[in-house]
């Protein structure tokens, strides 16, 4: 660890092209997005499933969120070019996904009020949905600023860090 | 499911990210504790697996849907070897992070798991 392997970071560094490196907290952040993906997606499909009747606006949005949380984990994974792009949107929809649904469920309990990951502004996953979009935008501004030479001197220093 | 081996793979599941987050504070990367943890979550859950297809033919069915349950259990196996190769792949401190996160998953997974059973 502490010391910096010059050789690695030159790997590190090639990679960088196809792949950007991820630093700690975009780990995390990641990992939180890849098991809220899974969770949401496999149980939109169960929902839809099982008893579509029930709620099918409420069923077929989980699937819908459930779907934008992958494109999401994906692009925030690769992150450059038009991935970069990608990711924003899909930040950006599931933001305001989470407040439209979240009001909604308040408002017309009979559209909504069936569990559905934006439900209750996502109470149902401990209201990850609604912070998780906010620290993906924060992380992907910090991450673009920290990113903009395309530099050995990060590499380095995240594997001080970390 | 059995109640008991339900509450073991919770408690196994907190515990190790508890394990996590201390070598995480500790600032050293993924050890033999907290991979050992996350290994002993995935036999447990493929154990539960096994469980689940035995109980219902000894007079312990689930009372919710199944196959509601078995997405679950499912994705639940899938995490702790999925996550568990990846901080091997990659053994740096944040990977303690990323095991106990991933734990404490699994954990409200089982959870679930055993309200649906009933």
């Amino acid at each position: 660890m502490g010391v910096p392997n010059f050789e690695r970071s030159g790997v590190t560094d090639a990679q960088r092209t196809a792949q950007p490196r991820t630093d700690g907290l975009g780990r995390v952040l990641i990992t939180v997005y890849l098991i809220l993906a899974l969770a949401a997606t496999l149980r939109a499909i169960y929902q839809i499933v099982a008893k579509f009747d029930e709620a099918p606006v409420a069923y077929s949005l989980s699937l819908a969120s459930g779907v934008v949380y992958i494109i999401a984990t994906v692009a925030l994974m690769r992150r450059t070019g038009h991935w970069r792009t990608v990711a924003w949107a899909a930040l950006i929809f599931e933001f305001a996904g989470v407040i439209i649904v979240g009001t909604l469920s308040l408002v017309i309990p009979a559209w909504f009020a069936h569990d559905s990951v934006w439900s209750f502004f996502g109470m149902n996953y401990f209201w990850i949905p609604l912070v998780l979009p906010v620290l993906g935008m924060i992380w992907l501004r910090r991450d673009a600023r920290g990113g903009v030479e395309p530099d050995v001197t990060p590499a380095i220093e995240s594997e001080n860090q970390y | 499911m059995i109640l008991w081996f339900a509450i073991a793979q919770m408690v196994v599941g907190v515990s190790g990210a508890i394990v996590s987050l201390w070598v995480f504070a500790r600032k050293s990367g993924p050890n033999d504790y907290t991979l050992g943890a996350t290994l002993l979550l995935g036999v447990l859950l493929l154990a539960q697996m096994a469980v689940s297809i035995v109980a219902p033919f000894s007079g312990n069915p689930a009372v919710g849907d199944p196959l509601e349950f078995w997405m679950y259990l499912i994705t639940a196996a899938a995490l702790p070897f999925g996550v568990g190769i990846w901080a091997l792949i990659d053994r740096k401190r944040t990977a303690n992070l990323v095991l106990a996160v991933m734990q404490v998953s699994v954990a409200v997974m089982v959870f679930r798991m055993l309200v649906i059973w009933g």
